[in-house]
């Protein structure tokens, strides 16, 4: 595969001391990758140094092999989507989709018939005359979209673009946007906060925290093998207990439990709610009381107090919860569990 | 009278009430000035000339000086617009964009020369103008109107330009637009509008500004607000009349076509300090 976006030791710290420090990431030819953290921790620095808005202290950027670093934005061979302001309300749709092209000098007929090849491609036929101020949000942002799409970038960047529509628009934008990237083969960098977006329409996810990468990896393994405590309670729900290392194996009260990093002294382990099971026999388990049970559609978030270990959450198919009650005392295990150092 | 009252609501009437006054005030006087410019030939007790005439617009337009009068004041009117916009374009752009520590202090530097009573800059001007062998000249009789309107037009056009969004000007770096081009493609026609009202203001001003041109352009730069004064004194009240329509009227036409601009927005967000 080819390497379309390369991004290496890329250092950027701002007057204030925030920033970014020594990202470096490969970006294949095709990929839809998602830069994945809380607000605040260099999501958009990252992806403004590519587009160029922002001079990084060091490092490099290559796109198809190239350095760009010297290219300022409209030299460069990427596009962007930012999360609002997108479009320009003194031009109509058509004006705003045909601005870059008239700049490269393309011929009338073919902005005629490239504007309305991609307003199909974005279900906005017909739109070509309304002014931005006459859609709505989400066909705003589609619009943003395919203005990028007809410079046809190496890269296009996309700086949280949904986050400012309500949650069913978002979901049917994300569908849609993973359907363009698949018909037009286009590299991807795209930005959220958003764990849920980020795990549904990326082929990797990129997980940072306070300036630097915690984690790449598909979104599976990122969920499956969380490399770090952070990305481990980013990702997901999970529940978190206290153990310790006692003759090599990590234990919580008398159960004991793998020790797959080799750690030793306290440790932090870490459960997807769906790996906590419940038994009511005589089973090897931690001993625990229900708490809540709550019954969400086609399953049940039960709630554990496990008796000076804290409270867990268990998810359960809801015919599995029919017999329980709270108050009720259960045995807890784990189906499978991750072990961190404590921090 | 009740039913009446009770029937079409106070709100409405106190607006009618409202609007009568306004007319009174506004238009009455108005009124009685077309009248007096077309007046041919009329006797006192009257309540409206008997005979209509173009004679006093004939005669106030024969008149040398008034007619320079008008010719000059706009063209006074127009370089200090154009100057103004020169420099206070530019600068509304940099006090939008650029956080620079005394841009604060800068912006409301410009209330200062339109906080204090008129007279006393104005001679202090005036005092510095005469060092400088200003007084008398084209070039003291435009500076001194464009101290004048410094303020508005910075202050309504830097809150235009601070309404343009980074994203919109990053968009069309994006797609391949030059500095220049975004400036001239998105920036400018973006904050048009409180542009256009702010030099409307300034071009109004200075066709208005009366004391600082006695003050530094007498007796060779009498615009039409200055020679106002010697009309009144030495010539019949209709030659008065017709002369005042013709200053009033660009004010009249210039506000008019300004409310397409204006919304309350670009005018109330003139004045804020973001
Ligand atoms: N122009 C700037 N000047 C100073 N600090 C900034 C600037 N832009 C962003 N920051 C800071 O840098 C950090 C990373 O910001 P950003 O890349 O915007 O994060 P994200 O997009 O992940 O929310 C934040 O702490 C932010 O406050
Ligand atoms: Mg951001």
């Amino acid at each position: 595969m080819d390497i379309q976006l390369s991004i290496q030791k890329l250092t950027k710290r701002y007057k204030t001391g925030d920033g970014v420090s020594d990202i470096s990431l490969d970006v294949q030819k095709g990929e839809l990758i998602t830069l994945l953290g809380p607000s605040g921790c260099g999501k958009t620095t990252v992806l403004r140094s590519i587009g160029g808005f922002l001079e990084p202290d060091s490092g490099d950027i290559l796109i198809e092999n190239k350095s760009v670093l010297k290219a300022p934005p409209e030299k460069r061979p990427t596009a962007m989507v930012f999360q609002s302001y997108n479009l320009w309300p003194h031009m109509t749709v058509f004006d705003n989709l045909a601005f870059g092209l008239k700049i490269r000098k393309m011929k009338k007929s073919e902005i005629d018939q490239a504007i309305s090849e991609v307003l199909k491609l974005i279900r906005l036929s017909g739109s070509e005359q309304k002014f931005p101020g006459q859609l709505s949000g989400g066909q705003q942002q589609r619009v943003a979209v395919a203005r990028a799409l007809l410079l046809k970038p190496a890269v296009l960047l996309l700086d949280e673009p949904f986050s400012a529509l309500d949650a069913k628009l978002r979901h049917e934008m994300r569908e849609e946007l993973r359907e363009i990237q698949s018909n037009t083969g286009l590299t991807m960098v795209f930005v959220t906060h958003d764990q849920e977006e980020a795990l549904s329409i990326s082929d990797r996810i990129v997980v940072m925290n306070k300036g630097h990468i915690e984690q790449v990896a598909s979104p599976q393994e990122i969920y499956d093998e969380p490399k770090t405590l952070f990305a481990a309670q980013f990702i997901g729900k999970m529940n978190f207990l206290k153990g310790v290392v006692t003759n090599g194996r990590v234990m919580i009260a008398q159960l004991a439990f793998p020790n797959s990093k080799n750690l030793s002294g306290n440790v932090t382990l870490a459960i997807r709610p769906e790996d906590v099971q419940l038994f009511d026999g005589e089973e090897a388990g931690l001993p625990g009381t229900i708490k809540h049970i709550m019954v969400l559609g086609h399953y049940a978030e039960v709630s554990i107090d496990l008796q000076g270990h804290g409270i867990i959450r268990s998810f359960r198919p809801r015919d599995q919860v029919n017999d329980l009650r709270t108050g009720q005392h259960v045995k807890v295990n784990f189906a499978k569990t991750l072990v961190f150092p404590t921090v | 009278m009740r039913w009446y009252w009770k029937a079409i609501g106070p709100k409405k009437i106190i607006e009618f009430l409202v609007l009568v006054v306004f007319v009174i005030f506004f238009l009455g006087p108005l009124l009685n000035l077309a009248i007096l410019a077309f007046t041919g030939n009329w006797k006192y007790p009257e309540a409206f000339p008997h005979e209509w005439s173009l004679k006093w617009w004939r005669f106030v337009l024969q008149q040398e000086d008034i007619a320079k009068s008008i010719g000059l004041s706009f063209l006074i009117a127009t370089i200090v617009t154009a100057i103004s916009i020169l420099i206070c374009v530019p600068a509304a752009y940099a006090f939008a964009r650029i956080r620079f520590p005394l841009s604060r202090f800068f912006l409301f530097s410009f209330l200062l020369t339109n906080a204090f009573p008129k007279m006393g800059l104005y001679v202090s001007i005036a005092v510095l103008f005469y060092k400088l062998g200003l007084m008398n000249t084209l070039a003291g009789v435009v500076l001194i109107h464009i101290v004048n309107v410094l303020m508005y037009m910075t202050w309504i056009p830097t809150a235009s330009f601070r309404n343009v969004h980074t994203a919109q000007e990053e968009s069309a770096r994006d797609v391949g637009a030059s500095p220049f081009r975004v400036f001239r493609s998105i920036t400018l026609p973006l904050a048009m509008p409180g542009i256009l009202v702010a030099s409307i203001f300034t071009f109004l001003n200075s066709l208005d500004e009366a004391q600082g041109t006695f003050l530094v352009g007498i007796p060779n730069f009498k615009t039409m607000p200055v020679i106002m004064y010697s009309i009144i004194s030495d010539y019949p009240a209709y030659a008065g009349a017709v002369f005042s329509i013709i200053l009033t009227l660009p004010t009249i036409i210039l506000l008019l076509a300004a409310k397409r601009f204006v919304s309350a927005d670009v005018l109330s967000s003139g004045f804020q300090f973001k």
